[in-house]
């Protein structure tokens, strides 16, 4: 990681606002009704490391499965970590009740993927967006809140004199707005948005990614952009983190990811994305995986892709692949100077279309 | 003879809040050997359109008050019961979205793939559990012969999907309809699924109806494409030639609103609005409040779907302006 | 963190559709308890059944507003006087006399006290008993739910009549309140269940996550967000359980262990109202009618509340 910050220009000399490090969670498996034992442990997150620094967004992908919607709920705090920390600036937050915690939840805030879901029927969306004011009564005086949540409904682009309106009469696009509105509400530095645009129509998706654009430079956001739309998270990222069975594949920024990628996963992820463009699709190579992603209650030793990887020997069933620059391209000039946890990691000419 | 004809297709909605005409005169080809995609967003009337060609849209609510679905020259709606049931799944199979609602949980995989073979060509239990292996076999599940009496929910999203299409190909249909086949899996998987679904049509010169909100995958498999809005048509177009040069504002958003590398760090181009609301179709052009060329004449009227090209239709009253750009 | 919200001119994007005519009224902060309030008060289901159960109510306060005839006092010259004449209205024969020439209309008037006190009573009592430990078996999980879980299976297995029983004959006279507490000893367990399930699906919702990650207390996730939307199922099951627990007290009082004259009840009634039911079938139907109105009557109004809170049925 460190090599990584050094590297990564713009980020040189900023101190991260967020530091993950071997962050591990399982979720144990049960039997018994009364006196439950357990009998193994779903390792959704097992092992990860990452920074997010002020102002960048950090994307991540990855398939169904590999863990990413549980790094956003260790987050948040919603779940709590078998083991590993996650710093935001240089405190421990995984530590922090009480207090301490509501405090360091001001500054972390979550968008939500389901627009349908995220939002309490019974309430009002005044109600909705004045929550976290009634929770921090410090941030807005009582008598300011109404005039703050007609203000934040304005910056999502939703007419203000909607606040006595409830959720179910609001499209899907717009629901998410009011999600981001909520999200906004106390101000925060981080958000974590897990898959924000995956359950809206086509034509709706750009208007919540230029909208979520623009917030960042008015407010000065750090996003984590979780999604499997490798396009979109593409677009919005300043760096972006491939996820596989609970252990992060490869990472580096945009270009590194998209134009020079070295782990056969990653690869394959890029190969497979259906192009809008019919004569492109002709010209690039597809690399089709056999089988599917294995249960994450029983991953394969060594390395997690090996079972689906065209490129597997011994090793890899025997020696997880740290993630790290290999090797043979810590010297080396291009994008290929990132970390990627794979044994044989080389470039591949043609994956990606241009 | 075409394989399937829709010709001015109808549907309308009863409900609460009065009628939904969810279709509103819908007309395409399917060839044999052929893929049309349809593509569009939720309540775009793409699905709908699929519901009433297989048959199987719920009436009530649903009417159909006008149109014609020919299959090999015949209009299936003034068909009996019996003769369309006779059709449905023999003749015109469909593959759902969801794999694992589709599958029935309590029965295994086997026995419900020999239950078509029992139940339409009257084969015995052993003929049809060996036809049921080779299905299996031939739509690429890995171990098929010791996986037949597995249940559904032992096997993966992708796997699922296979028994969904080997389900469809059973009876060896000369036409199949696939809903977002590929929506509810993984990138990776989708990539799987495509390619058996797109051999497989190949190796029995089926014609194959994919709808889909999906660029990316239209991109990769149809011949030519249906683009729906609000119920109708608004542009087809062979593949190829819809992507170099679009001839709806609409088609043309949808394309320009996906992310591009020339685009990195810009803001996206997104379709102004909202999809409208069935129930409260704005008057003219459906897109008119959506759509950056729009102008007096089509908030009044609504533009027929004009020859533009050859085998190309555009919807819109300025399609040589759009195209011309 | 306390500057304003930067607010560009005109960030809209969305074209705005017209707001409905009620909502242009000025704009005052609405809850959903106050829109359910509105709500309520324009549903006539809701009207009627209110003026039904203040009508109950008044007649289990003041019995004699409704009539003059006393419930315990028979002239045995109107004995199994059968004829009711039902033109006179609240008059003491209005629906005839019984076996000891008792005034039906007399008993249906002062029965409503014991019954009414049961039924509503005990759906009172049940329904925050059941409901508080479905609520926490539910939102808290764990060894507490197991715990939890597993004593409602115990008292869901004891047996209606069993049950009751023994909780009746360990107390030595019987009254209303025994009658009652029997009940709930033995009917929380439904309530309990229904609240859990629904406690759990409205736990796992995005929105509570959120409201989790804004860090609101527990007190507030589970009353603000978890018991308006999970209270649905139980106010449906608690509303028709209600017949069913005057029901059960006429159950007990036939078998000799719950009510028993001289108390005045309609399960009283109707339980010696079915032997006559060929000779004088109005001995039966008139408290059966009372038995009907009064479940009719907070089924209504259970269903009204149940609709006012939902937000989508406006």
């Amino acid at each position: 990681m460190s090599e990584e910050s050094q590297r990564t220009e713009q980020t040189e000399r900023r101190e991260p606002i967020l530091e993950v490090r071997d962050l591990v969670k399982h979720f144990p498996l049960t039997q018994g009704v009364l006196f439950k034992r357990q009998v193994g442990a779903v390792k959704a997150v097992d092992g990860i490391s990452f920074d997010l620094y002020p102002g960048e967004t950090l994307g991540i992908v990855g398939e169904s499965g590999c863990g990413k919607s549980t790094v956003a709920k260790l987050l948040m705090n919603l779940e709590a970590p078998t083991s590993g920390t996650i710093r935001y600036k240089g405190e421990d937050i995984t530590k922090l009740s009480g207090r301490a915690l509501k405090a360091v939840r001001r500054n972390i805030q979550m968008v939500f993927q389901d627009p349908y879901t995220s939002l309490n029927p019974r309430m009002t969306v005044g109600d909705i967006i004045g929550e976290p004011f009634d929770i921090h009564p410090e941030v807005a005086p009582k008598g300011d809140r109404r005039r703050k949540v007609q203000e934040l409904l304005d910056v999502v682009g939703l007419n203000p004199e909607y606040v006595n309106r409830y959720p179910h009469q609001f499209s899907g696009g717009q629901r998410q707005r009011i999600g981001i509105a909520r999200g906004l509400a106390l101000r925060p530095e981080i958000i974590v948005a897990d898959e924000p645009v995956s359950a809206l129509d086509v034509s709706v998706q750009a208007q919540v990614v230029n909208l979520m654009e623009r917030l960042q430079d008015e407010f000065g956001l750090s996003y984590m952009f979780i999604a499997h739309d490798l396009s979109i998270v593409r677009h919005i990222s300043d760096r972006v983190g491939v996820m596989y069975l609970g252990k992060m594949a490869e990472i580096g920024s945009d270009e590194e990811i998209y134009e020079h990628p070295t782990h056969p996963y990653t690869q394959a992820l890029l190969s497979a994305v259906p192009v809008p463009d019919p004569e492109a699709e002709g010209r690039r190579e597809r690399i089709v995986l056999e089988g599917d992603v294995p249960s994450p209650a029983n991953p394969p030793s060594g390395c997690r892709f090996r079972t689906r990887c065209w490129k597997a020997e011994a090793r890899c069933a025997e020696e997880v692949p740290l993630l790290a620059i290999p090797t043979p391209f810590e010297k080396a000039e291009s994008g290929v100077a990132h970390p990627s946890a794979c044994h044989f990691a080389e470039e591949r000419a043609a994956v990606v279309a241009a | 003879m075409t394989l399937l004809e829709v010709r001015d297709l109808h549907v309308d909605f009863h409900t609460r809040d009065g009628i939904v005409k969810a279709v509103n005169g819908v007309n395409y080809q399917v060839e044999a050997g052929e893929t049309l995609a349809v593509l569009g967003e939720s309540g775009s009337g793409k699905s709908v359109t699929a519901q009433a060609v297989m048959g199987i849209l719920d009436m009530p609510p649903g009417r159909i008050p006008k149109g014609e679905i020919l299959f090999h020259g015949e209009d299936m709606l003034t068909m009996s019961k019996e003769e369309r049931r006779k059709i449905r799944g023999a003749r015109i199979a469909m593959i759902f979205q969801d794999a694992l609602s589709s599958l029935n949980p309590v029965l295994s995989v086997g026995y419900q793939l020999a239950e078509m073979f029992r139940v339409h060509q009257g084969a015995s239990r052993k003929e049809a559990k060996a036809k049921a292996v080779e299905l299996m076999d031939r739509v690429k599940i890995p171990a098929a012969k010791a996986r037949v009496s597995d249940y559904p929910h032992q096997f993966s999203g992708g796997m699922r999907q296979r028994i969904m299409i080997a389900m469809a190909l059973a009876l060896e249909p000369d036409l199949i309809i696939a809903d977002e086949p590929t929506t509810a899996l993984d990138v990776t998987v989708q990539a799987q699924v495509m390619e058996l679904l797109a051999d497989l049509q190949r190796e029995f010169n089926m014609g194959l109806i994919l709808i889909t909100h999906d660029l990316g995958v239209v991109a990769d498999v149809a011949d030519k494409i249906a683009v729906m809005y609000a119920g109708r048509i608004v542009e087809t177009a062979p593949v190829k030639e819809l992507y170099k040069a679009p001839a709806h504002p609409y088609t043309k958003g949808l394309l320009e609103s996906i992310p591009r590398l020339d685009q990195k760090g810009k803001e996206l181009y997104a379709i102004q609005g909202l999809p409208p609301n069935m129930a409260k179709v704005p008057d003219g052009c459906a897109f008119h409040p959506r759509c950056p060329v729009a102008r007096d004449v089509c908030r009044s009227e609504l533009p027929p779907l004009a020859e533009v090209g050859e085998g190309r239709g555009s919807a819109c009253h300025f399609w040589k302006e759009t195209l011309g750009e | 963190m306390t500057e304003t919200l930067n607010v560009p001119a005109s960030a809209s994007t969305d074209p705005q559709p017209a707001p409905p005519g009620k909502d242009a009224a000025p704009a005052k902060g609405r809850s959903l308890w106050t829109d359910a309030w509105r709500d309520l008060r324009r549903n006539p289901l809701f009207v009627i059944s209110a003026v039904l159960i203040v009508v109950l109510l008044v007649m289990v306060a003041f019995p004699s507003l409704f009539t003059s005839a006393s419930p315990t006092v028979g002239d045995l010259t109107h004995h199994y006087q059968g004829k009711p004449s039902y033109s006179h209205f609240f008059a003491e024969d209005w629906f005839g006399y019984d076996t000891q020439g008792r005034s039906v209309w007399a008993r249906m008037v002062y029965g409503a006290r014991a019954s009414v006190l049961v039924g509503v009573m005990v759906t009172l009592f049940v329904t925050i008993l059941g409901g508080i430990v479905g609520l926490v078996a539910g939102y808290f999980g764990g060894w507490l739910d197991s715990v939890l879980s597993r004593i409602t299976d115990i008292f869901q297995g004891i047996p209606f009549l069993l049950g009751a029983m023994v909780v009746l004959t360990t107390f030595t006279k019987s009254n209303v309140w025994v009658v009652i507490a029997a009940l709930l000893f033995l009917g929380w367990t439904q309530i309990a269940r229904v609240a859990r399930g629904s406690v759990i699906t409205v736990k796992q919702s995005d929105y509570v996550h959120a409201a989790k990650s804004l860090g609101a207390s527990t007190a507030r996730i589970m009353f603000r967000h978890i018991v308006p939307n999970a209270v649905a199922p139980v106010i449906v099951v608690a509303t028709t359980a209600l017949g069913g627990y005057i029901a059960a007290e006429a159950t007990l009082s036939y078998l000799g262990i719950g009510l028993a004259a001289p108390t005045v009840s309609w399960g009283v009634d109707v339980d010696s109202g079915k032997d006559g039911l060929r000779t004088a079938p109005h001995m039966l139907i008139s408290p059966a009618i009372m038995v009907s109105l009064t479940v009719l009557a907070f089924i209504m109004l259970g269903d009204a509340v149940r609709n006012a809170l939902d937000p989508k049925s406006r």
